[in-house]
């Protein structure tokens, strides 16, 4: 049993748009281990939602090789990448992508139904109130997202993400559509899923979001520039704390 | 594989979250349903309403009627020549195996008498197995015998009309009729039969000997026809090409001359009788099918509408690891169910236009009265048709769902 996760050889990317080919992702090699949070950081048209999309195995890389825990998935069909998104990945999106009109319980619950355990349907429900409860939400197993704000629906979010036991957490810009105070709460539920032994990957290019993580991947026109462990890590609970404080002050300056 | 009762369950719920475009969807399955079963079953109750008149003809019934004249181009329909004669009854009877019962038949209509009272109507003349033949008892009284044949003798069996318009509340056994100004007895009184497949009242009628009537009211020889019994259905053609040829040799028609006689056996008549409702209801059918086709374009119609605004729905269930297999079950059963609950609710529209009729029929004098006979076979297809259209028209906005590219879903704004 390796203890790698993410191990990119070479990678390329090229879509064929018209007459002109774009070339997204240009040769890049990458080793992510278990464990890791890694921020992948970039401005627009860097690749790294290429990147992100491979990474994902929502599309396959044109030449290299990925493999995810161990297994090659560069050459998988469909049907196979749906089955190890289903397995492996825990996907957070930018717009948090829940089902609306359905409650929490069952946005989480989804993954365990596209599953191949066949899992009983209480057996289905106690994993995803458990999830639910690792993000601090259970109380709000039935309410439905339109209920919920933001950082609520990313917390259900990253529960659904959760519930499967994958390999990885993939976020895509997790806090982008969150204000600042709620990006780092978010930020506090990934820290302690890290601190759980969850390997997590984030697409951003906030880079103060990118300070809550280990390990920050710099790429630009589709190659990694840089790839450097977080010196100045911050911690999230602590900057609540000091945002708390803030606030305070704020309200008691007459 | 995505489970079956998941399956269900998540295209009902999408359904019910449109209820009024569902419903509106859904129209016009129900009214092809319920205009096929609508359909189906009043064209049930005429066929069944007609059987039971060709059943009122008797069992295994052959009827032989004599030949038409033809005078000066004008032609004077069956029975009219009077080529049958007793001569002819007695070789069907005798040389013929599987006939069980022959009756001769003239026929003439008369004014008859009894008392103040008097009425025009139908008199027959038969033999005694006439009423076996018919399988029609008497309610008082009883069957003429053979005797009453052989002398000729002025006694009479009246029908329940002939009856009513006589003699009214009295009891007609034993009172004196004249017809033709000969006076017959009232030996027996026939149960009631209703109306022929023609329409006619057939208890308007009086039966007597057929000797009396040829030799005291008709001074003929020669009959109008033959009624005869087989033993068993499966008889009928066999007993009825038997017919033809000892009448043709009777008659000494010689090969390649037209018969100076006809016969009809009862499923002909019936299947004359039922020919033209039967028409009737397969046009019927088929332009209420018509309306099922396009009630299957409506729901293809939605299912793309669907497909566009879940585009992201379908996003994320890829994304989650749902096989493209999976997404094509999803909309395909969101498309099987709303054809079929459309087939459930026509079928109970359907069976609901069938009881209203007869009430729709007492309000509206447009609307005719006519008996319905709901089909559970018909019933079951028109369901199994309507979850069909479905499947066939679903499939496509299914499939287009089911080819999405996760990515480019998941991107849909």
């Amino acid at each position: 049993m390796t203890n790698t996760v993410i191990k990119l050889e070479d990678v390329h990317k090229t879509y064929h748009t018209g007459e002109v080919d774009v070339l997204a992702v240009r040769g890049v090699s990458l080793e992510i281990a278990k464990g890791e949070f890694v921020a992948i950081m970039g401005a627009s048209g860097s690749g790294k939602s290429t990147m992100m999309n491979i990474l994902g195995c929502l599309d396959r890389p044109t030449s290299g090789r990925y493999f995810l825990d161990g297994v090659d998935v560069s050459d998988l069909s469909r049907e196979q990448l749906a089955d190890i998104r289903n397995q492996k990945i825990g996907f957070v999106f930018q717009g948090f992508n829940l089902l609306s009109r359905t409650t929490a319980l069952e946005n989480v619950e989804l993954p365990m139904l596209y599953s191949h355990d066949h899992l009983l349907s209480h057996t289905a429900r106690e994993k995803a109130i458990h999830a639910l409860e690792i993000v601090g939400l259970a109380d709000r197993a039935d309410h439905h997202p339109s209920q919920l704000s933001g950082g609520q629906q990313q917390r259900v979010a990253v529960a659904r993400a959760l519930v499967n036991q994958p390999a990885m957490v993939l976020a895509d810009e997790p806090t982008g559509n969150l204000d600042s105070r709620t990006s780092v709460e978010i930020m506090g539920v990934f820290q302690k899923l890290n601190d759980e032994g969850i390997t997590i990957v984030m697409v951003t290019h906030e880079l103060d979001i990118a300070k809550y993580t280990k390990r920050n991947v710099v790429m630009r026109d589709g190659r990694v520039v840089s790839d450097t462990p977080v010196a100045a890590r911050l911690n999230a609970m602590d900057e609540l704390r000091r945002l708390e404080r803030e606030h305070q002050a704020v309200q008691l300056t007459p | 594989m995505i489970r079956f009762s998941a399956t269900l369950r998540i295209a009902l719920r999408a359904l019910r979250r449109n209820k009024m475009r569902s419903v509106l969807t859904t129209l016009g399955i129900i009214i092809g349903v319920g205009a096929v079963i609508a359909t189906v079953g009043i064209g049930n109750g005429a066929k069944a309403q007609i059987e039971a008149q060709i059943a009122s003809l008797g069992q295994n019934v052959i009827l032989v009627f004599s030949g038409s004249i033809t005078s000066s181009g004008v032609r004077t329909g069956w029975g009219s020549a009077g080529t049958l004669t007793l001569d002819d009854v007695k070789g069907i009877s005798r040389e013929i195996p599987g006939v069980i019962a022959v009756s001769p038949e003239v026929r003439t209509s008369a004014q008859v008498a009894s008392g103040n009272q008097n009425w025009y109507t139908q008199v027959l003349g038969e033999s005694p197995e006439y009423f076996d033949i018919r399988q029609w008892p008497l309610v008082v009284g009883a069957v003429f015998g053979e005797q009453d044949v052989r002398g000729a003798n002025k006694v009479a069996i009246i029908g329940k009309t002939v009856a009513n318009q006589l003699f009214g509340g009295d009891d007609p056994i034993g009172q004196i009729i004249r017809v033709r100004q000969v006076p017959f007895v009232v030996v027996g009184v026939l149960t009631p039969k209703g109306l022929s497949v023609m329409g006619t009242d057939q208890d308007d009628v009086i039966i007597v000997p057929y000797t009396s009537a040829m030799k005291r009211l008709l001074r003929v020889t020669n009959l109008r026809s033959i009624n005869v019994q087989t033993a068993s259905a499966n008889l009928l053609t066999s007993v009825q090409k038997q017919i033809v040829d000892l009448l043709r040799e009777h008659h000494h028609i010689g090969p390649g001359k037209d018969d100076d006689f006809t016969v009809r056996n009862q499923q002909e008549i019936a299947e004359m009788a039922t020919a033209q409702s039967k028409t009737m209801t397969i046009l019927l059918v088929a332009i209420a099918s018509v309306s099922l086709v396009v009630g299957g374009i409506g729901i293809m119609n939605i299912m793309l509408v669907s497909v566009t605004e879940r585009t992201r729905e379908i996003g994320i269930r890829m994304a989650v690891g749902a096989h493209a297999r999976d997404i094509l079950l999803q909309f395909l059963a969101e498309a099987v169910a709303l054809s079929s609950l459309g087939g459930i609710v026509g079928i109970l529209a359907g069976i609901g236009t069938c009881k209203l009729l007869p009430f729709l029929a007492m309000w509206f004098p447009v609307i005719p009265n006519v008996p319905t006979l709901i089909s559970a076979p018909w019933a079951i297809i028109a369901f199994l048709f309507s979850a069909a259209v479905g499947v066939f028209f679903g499939f496509y906005p299914a499939r287009k769902a089911a080819q999405l590219d996760p990515i480019e879903a998941l991107r849909y704004e």
